[in-house]
């Protein structure tokens, strides 16, 4: 209803050739009413293909035990609404410890990926030191390396360091990525050098360039790379299913993969656990939506 | 990469420009900056990339050493049938995902572009299955696709009738190509909108007045545009869907259905090389494969991309 009025709305905001059957848009291109409906069709079109699977999953994780959740022609809406299915999948999988696993593996993931790869970025963007273009290349060499490639050899080198079904063996092989330095890298080049330069002149040692000056400039792309390592560290699947093996210490996706496995028949159990998994990085992602994009700008161009 | 050597100049010539004072930097301080970044990479991923190249010519095992052994295993792989079957489908894979993964996303950016309103609504909802795990999206569509799922239950509705989708080999496979498919839709819209931003309005106005309809300037105007995002896109696509697992893993099963039929490479790398009884000198050898073609699908890309320069 919003949108077609707003659709509505439109023509009447374009003063400038009110006698003609047409609006234009932001830079003055004139759209044709009959293409803006038909724009907005497949939009909704699309959004129905995009998020309608989501809603699908919440509204059966919210349909009670006697309800038919099989039925032809499908009801979209639970009959009578009941968190009950939460409850139960708790019972079921220690859910709730699963998504504390995530949130300690993502978290460690945020804090390591920033601080390394700021650090190391810096070193490579403003620091001169013999060897600076070899371990430039060393970044650019390991972040081209197929993670899915060397997974069976992350096993073993985590099994001789004795870290295999250890959360920290989950994070270490992440906790700085490659791609995250380069990314701070092109940040602090992309900075102008005058200004540091100036705080050198004044005296400021590299440490008090870096924390004061750099730093704060780059908090975008700092922001970017903290939302990716959650949001990586969050969804990983591969590795934590190769490096776990204890249920008690799986993080939430491959619990999610054990409830799928053990317990397949019980849809509405499943539904709940992915709305689970699923609904703290809808919400992330509705409140830092911006640095979600920048990311993908930043990493697909530059990195 | 050119453009940044070029942006680090100003620091070097600020040496020339002469503050007048002696450096004082410690000499150790740039290795603290750079050292836990390179110890993390150099232990955790060049280490065991070059002991997977090391590994594939040795019968390791996970609890045992294991010895040189030469090619053996690669003479294994091509009487391997499930090798050939995860090889096969890897590259369906590719061949399946990677046309849709360079088209779709740049037809719905250019639906997207156009700033009316509540385009911004849109162009999020449409981003958030990038958001989700790749868990998550697997199991939402193995219960929608499911026999008794929602899709069915549609399809029964209009009279076509239910559809196996997980059940035949082949549906499934394509199910699940689907799947990557949507899942990466609006991670590609991004880029192609960021694409898009910097083709000059000045050449579609051209056309316009030309008088070429909407589909023409598409391909004469907006494609030549994006025509190198394109390219970076379909290399990005190319790699990913070689490496496919968890979709094919999550809808098939870890076997890749009753024969294993749906395995893929990366399916079966994991497969063979983990547990306690792991082979894990066969299954470096299978990753090494993994390398080579990810290798040859990136200059594939790129060569494509210099001939049609010429």
């Amino acid at each position: 209803m919003s949108i077609a009025e707003k659709v509505r709305e439109a023509p009447a905001a374009v003063e400038a050739a009110p006698r003609r059957k047409r609006v234009t848009d932001e830079h003055g291109r004139s759209v044709r009413v009959w293409e803006l409906a038909l724009r907005y069709l497949l939009l909704i079109a699309v959004l129905a293909l995009t998020v309608g699977p989501f809603v699908w999953q919440l509204s059966t994780s919210l349909k009670g035990p006697t309800e038919d959740i099989f039925s032809s022609p499908p009801k979209f809406l639970p009959g009578e609404p009941t968190l009950h299915n939460y409850e139960r999948v708790a019972e079921t999988i220690p859910v709730w410890d699963y998504a504390f696993n995530s949130l300690k593996v993502a978290t460690a993931n945020v804090v390591t990926n920033c601080v390394g790869s700021a650090l190391a970025g810096y070193a490579l963007a403003r620091l001169r030191y013999r060897g600076r273009k070899v371990t430039t290349l060393v970044f650019i060499l390991a972040m081209l390396v197929p993670v899915e490639g060397i997974i069976i050899a992350q096993f073993t080198t985590m099994r001789e360091l004795g870290l295999n079904n250890t959360l920290i063996g989950v994070v270490l092989p992440g906790c700085i990525g490659a791609m995250n330095v380069l990314l701070m890298r092109n940040a602090f080049l992309n900075l102008p050098y005058e200004i540091e330069e100036a705080a050198y002149v004044d005296g400021a040692n590299v440490w008090q360039r870096f924390l004061r000056i750099a730093l704060p400039s780059v908090k975008g792309t700092l922001a970017v790379v903290a939302i990716f390592a959650f949001m990586g560290a969050w969804d990983d699947f591969l590795w934590p299913l190769i490096v776990l093996s204890d249920p008690d210490k799986f993080t939430l996706t491959i619990g999610l993969n054990y409830l799928h496995g053990t317990f397949a028949n019980d849809e509405r159990l499943v539904a709940a656990g992915t709305i689970i998994a699923v609904a703290p990085l809808i919400a992330l992602f509705a409140c830092l939506q911006r640095y979600f994009f920048r990311g993908v700008g930043e990493g697909a161009v530059k990195g | 990469m050119a453009s940044s050597s070029s942006t680090a100049a100003p620091g070097t010539a600020s040496h020339g420009a002469g503050t007048g004072r002696v450096r004082r930097q410690l000499p150790t301080s740039p290795w603290l900056f750079a050292a836990p970044g390179l110890l993390v990479v150099g232990i955790f991923i060049l280490y065991p990339f070059v002991s997977t190249l090391v590994n594939a010519f040795t019968d390791r095992r996970t609890l045992i050493p294991g010895e040189f052994v030469g090619l053996a295993n690669f003479r294994e792989l091509l009487h391997d049938e499930m090798f050939w079957i995860g090889l096969r489908n890897s590259t369906l894979y590719v061949l399946g995902v990677v046309p849709a993964l360079v088209l779709l996303p740049l037809l719905l950016a250019l639906l997207v572009q156009k700033n009316i309103p509540g385009i911004a609504f849109f162009r999020s909802a449409f981003y958030t299955p990038v958001v989700a795990s790749i868990v998550v999206v697997g199991l939402i569509w193995v219960w929608l696709l499911d026999e008794r799922g929602l899709v069915n239950s549609l399809l029964e509705t209009i009279g076509v009738g239910r559809v196996g989708f997980l059940s035949d080999q082949w549906l499934l496979l394509l199910s699940a190509m689907a799947v990557t498919v949507w899942k990466g839709l609006g991670y590609y819209m991004i880029i192609y909108l960021a694409a898009l931003a910097n083709v000059p309005r000045e050449l579609h106005e051209a056309a316009s007045v030309d008088g070429a309809g909407a589909f023409r300037r598409f391909l004469t105007v907006t494609v030549p545009a994006v025509r190198s995002t394109m390219v970076l896109v379909g290399a990005l696509s190319s790699v990913a869907a070689f490496k496919v697992f968890s979709e094919v893993y999550l809808m098939a099963g870890p076997d890749g259905g009753p024969a294993g039929e749906d395995t893929t490479l990366v399916m079966l790398v994991q497969r063979t090389g983990t547990g306690l009884t792991g082979r894990v000198g066969y299954a470096s050898a299978i990753s090494v494969v993994v390398f080579v073609v990810t290798v040859a699908l990136m200059l594939l890309v790129l060569r494509a991309d210099r001939k049609e320069d010429a």
